[in-house]
Formats: C-alpha cells, sequence, structure tokens
C-alpha cells in the first residue's frame, strides 16, 4: 500500500513535459543543500528536470524496496544504503559523498552557559539527545562514550528536528546535533573536540532500475564535483 | 443474530466493525506469547506502566474538577461568546495532539509565555517532568468529559431541579443532590471516555513532556521506542494496553446502560 502511493505520488510529480525527469530521492537532512544543488544541475543540464523526493532516509529506503520508480538515492545512513545494495538496486558501487558532524546546540546565548561535551552530566541542566536508535542518537552517544561522560538527558527525542525545536525554545540548555543543524536551526553551536567528534556518513548511488541512467551518473558526479562539493559545504557539510 | 434492520445495514455495520478487529488480529498474530511474561517484567514496561497509571488518573481527576463546571456553564448559562468558547473547548479533539504539545511547549515551557513567569517565581519547570505529562494529558481528554456531560445536563428533565430548588436546596446542592445523579451514567461514561483517551496519548506528550524512562515515557511512548527496537516489545506492550482499555470500555458499558 505504501509503496502504491509512493509510486502514484512520484509518478504525478513528474509528469511534465518532454524533458528527462530525474528522480532523486534525498534525506530531509539533506533538503537545503540539495534543493540548491537542482538548480544548480539543471542549468548545466538544461534537458534534465530534476524532482527531489525528500524524507526520513528509512522511509525512502521503503519506498524503494517497494518498487518506487527512483533514479538516484542520497542517504543519511551507511546502512540504509547498504540495504538498498544489498537487494540488488544499486547500480555501480555508491560514493559517500558528504560527512556531518555531531555537534552541541544551545539557544541563542547560551543562557546555561554550556562549554563543553562533559556539561552532558549535569543534573541541574536541561539536556537532551536524540532517541538512541536514531542515527544522531547513535552518534552522541558514541561521543559521550568517547569522552567518558556519564549523560544525565532531561529527554531522548524521536528525531533531530524535535530536539532542535526544543533547544530553539530555550526548553532545553544543550542539545546535541548535526552540525547542519546548528547552522539550519536558531541556536548556537558547540564544537566537539575532534578526539570526540563522530560523523555521519552520507552515501548516494544511481539505481538500477533507473529510467535515465546517463542522467542519475551525471548528477552523482555533479554532487561529488567542487560545485557540488561547495554547496554542501556551504550547508555544514564535510567534504569526505 | 435475530435483527429487525435490513441486511444492508446489517452488513455495512459488519464491515465497520471488521476495521476495529482487524488491526487487532494483526497485532494478536505477531505477538511473541512465548516471551510475552519476561518482556512485560521488563524495567521498560513496569516503569511506563506506572507512569500511564498515575498521569491518566490524574487526568481524570483534573478534568472532572475542571471539567463538570465547564459543561454545566455551557448548557445552562447564556453568555456573549459562548459558541466561542465551546469552539475552544473542543480545539483539542481537532488539532494535531503534536502541535498541541508544541503549543503547551512555548506556552507553559521554562521560556514560555506563562511558564516564564511561574518558573522565575517558583523554579517550578513543568516540560520534562510528569507535570508535563498530566498536563499534556489532560489538554487532550477533557474535552471527551465536557461534551458528554454537556449533552447530558441539556437532555435531562429539570422538573425536578425546579421541585428540589423550591424545597430550598440552594443552586450548589441541586446540582450535587439532584443533576449530578440523574447525569451518573453519562457522567460515568465521559469519565472513562476521558480516561481512555489519556492512556492513549502520544503526540501532546512526546512534544511537550519528552521522553526520558521513568519520568515522562508512558505506555505509548515506550511502543514508539521499541518498535525501532524490538517489534516484540512493542507488540506485547501494545497489546496490554489494547487488552486493559477493552476490559475497562466494555465493562463500564455494561454498567451505564444498566440503568
Amino acid at each position: 500500500m505504501l509503496g502504491l502511493i509512493t509510486v502514484l505520488a512520484v509518478a504525478s510529480a513528474c509528469d511534465n513535459g518532454s524533458d528527462q525527469a530525474l528522480r532523486v530521492s534525498a534525506a530531509s537532512s539533506l533538503s537545503e543543500a540539495f534543493g540548491e544543488i537542482e538548480s544548480a544541475f539543471e542549468r548545466e543540464n538544461p534537458d534534465v528536470d530534476v524532482v527531489l523526493n525528500l524524507a526520513g532516509s528509512s522511509l525512502l529506503r521503503e519506498q524503494i524496496l517497494s518498487g518506487a520508480p527512483v533514479d538516484v538515492f542520497a542517504s543519511a545512513s551507511r546502512e540504509i544504503m547498504e540495504q538498498i545494495s544489498d537487494a540488488g538496486l544499486v547500480s555501480g558501487r555508491p560514493s559517500v559523498f558528504a560527512l556531518n558532524q555531531i555537534e552541541i546546540a544551545v539557544p541563542p546565548g547560551n543562557p546555561a552557559n554550556v562549554t563543553g561535551i562533559s556539561d552532558f552530566a549535569r543534573d541541574d541542566l536541561f539536556l537532551g539527545l536524540c532517541e538512541a536508535q536514531v542515527p544522531c542518537g547513535i552518534l552522541a552517544r558514541a561521543a559521550l562514550d568517547a569522552s567518558g561522560v556519564v549523560a544525565a538527558p532531561d529527554t531522548n527525542e524521536p528525531n533531530v528536528r524535535s530536539l532542535l525545536t526544543k533547544i530553539e525554545a530555550g526548553e532545553l540548555d544543550a542539545g546535541m546535533v548535526y552540525a547542519t543543524d546548528v547552522l539550519a536551526g536558531e541556536v548556537e553551536g558547540i564544537q566537539l573536540p575532534t578526539q570526540y567528534s563522530t560523523v555521519a556518513e552520507y552515501p548516494m548511488a544511481a539505481l538500477a532500475d533507473s529510467a535515465h541512467p546517463a542522467a542519475a551518473t551525471a548528477f552523482v558526479d555533479f554532487v561529488l564535483s567542487s560545485a557540488g562539493q561547495a554547496i554542501l559545504a556551504r550547508y555544514g557539510f564535510i567534504s569526505p | 443474530m435475530r435483527s429487525s434492520l435490513p441486511r444492508w445495514a446489517v452488513a455495512i455495520a459488519i464491515v465497520a466493525v471488521a476495521l476495529f478487529v482487524i488491526p487487532l488480529v494483526g497485532l494478536i498474530a505477531t505477538t511473541p506469547w512465548a516471551e510475552f511474561g519476561s518482556m512485560l517484567a521488563s524495567d521498560l514496561v513496569l516503569d511506563a506502566l506506572a507512569l500511564s497509571a498515575v498521569a491518566s488518573v490524574s487526568a481524570v481527576l483534573i478534568s472532572a474538577v475542571l471539567g463538570i463546571p465547564l459543561a454545566w456553564l455551557l448548557a445552562r448559562a447564556e453568555f456573549r461568546g459562548k459558541a466561542l468558547v465551546r469552539g475552544l473547548v473542543l480545539l483539542p479533539l481537532v488539532v494535531p495532539p503534536i502541535v498541541g504539545g508544541a503549543a503547551l511547549l512555548f506556552a507553559l515551557g521554562r521560556a514560555g509565555i506563562i511558564g516564564g513567569p511561574l518558573y522565575e517565581a517558583t523554579g517550578i519547570v513543568l516540560p520534562f517532568s510528569i507535570w508535563g505529562v498530566i498536563i499534556a494529558a489532560t489538554f487532550v481528554s477533557m474535552p471527551f468529559l465536557v461534551i458528554t456531560v454537556e449533552a447530558a445536563l441539556r437532555n435531562i428533565d429539570r422538573r425536578y431541579e425546579g421541585a428540589a430548588a423550591s424545597l430550598g436546596a440552594t443552586k450548589s446542592e441541586v446540582f450535587r443532590r439532584v443533576t449530578l445523579p440523574m447525569i451518573r451514567p453519562s457522567l460515568v461514561a465521559g469519565l472513562v471516555l476521558t480516561w481512555a483517551r489519556a492512556v492513549g496519548e502520544f503526540g501532546a506528550t512526546i512534544a511537550f513532556a519528552g521522553n526520558l524512562q521513568g519520568e515522562t515515557q508512558t505506555l505509548p511512548l515506550a511502543v514508539f521506542v521499541a518498535l525501532e527496537t524490538d517489534r516484540d516489545a512493542a507488540v506485547a506492550i501494545s497489546l496490554v494496553m489494547v487488552g486493559l482499555a477493552l476490559a475497562v470500555l466494555v465493562g463500564l458499558r455494561d454498567r451505564w446502560l444498566a440503568r
């Protein structure tokens, strides 16, 4: 059912004219950056119309596995890309095109004067992490483990955006989010020392069933090119 | 089954019931019966069960204290803006709970327009505590009590209240000793619906109170977390919630109908 809805949604989204519609499924954390990459790629390739399908990586995976017509997949998780790859749906090998770092986010002005990762052990502060199963929660806990801090969170949020909202609202004194969320949100960031920082890898690949294999490969190459990497860097992603 | 209804109505009703039963069958079919007991004895489940029990009963009590007088007002008083007040009361039924929870956070949080002064004056912080859970549950569930009680108050025969008043009872006495007993079946129904909604509350809780085991993680939040890690545990918790709710709803249903 989910697959059918997706197929219909994707199919109707790209029914416009004679251009090649290149369907790109990208993790929601890539929304802003890929919006800009879409425009830049279309300027260079006027005959291609990039159609972005933005959602959480695990939902995108379900769509692809249930047969949605997708040309390119950009995932926020290596494991999720591996599942697509193991299902034989990837053309060639996935390439890591961006890295995203875990950072401490505090409300504007840092009212609780949080200085670093050791503050996450403080009971007197209101602290938030992502839930232990979502990528940002896994990475945050890895950083805490590496630094030997036993965290005392007041909430384990279901996703990074809901965590960011509570920090932006000033309800949490600090939380651990992606560097890109710090740039996107109304918060201030505190970088972790490099020895504790943990990094998420974003792989992407052209899919084997693509109707436009040449355009799909060209899009992947564009994201990996210096032009694509420059756009990603502006949104806080790190070049692999 | 003997029925005076036309066959098409019975057929459609069966489809309607199937809509409710099919997910239940799915739940039962995927239940890991072998490990059922040990899963429910886990700290995650026991913490969530205790929290859900306390929070849902508290929400019902607060709803009764605040909601019954409100229903009385809506049923009997005439005042400007009554339609607006009724609309506001019913709003939590329409607004997605997660939006309601975010609104509660912006209003009652430590940095909120009301929560801010409260924090400055008393040091009390409502989110990330059981108070946040109770407020979120009350917010989403009290409308059920208000609409049920208001409808009942409109439908009773007011001559009994008049008789009591003519015998010298004050308005409050009439309400307590005549009106409330007359609407008792609806009142119980409303309280049970309110409790059921409070037990199942998810979105407003996670948005306002957060999610921490033993502090704010109610049964629905525990199910949500378990769905990503341990589907068997999620199914087991869900089945317990369904069984508990069904027992209460069916049991009390018989009592309301027994006049």
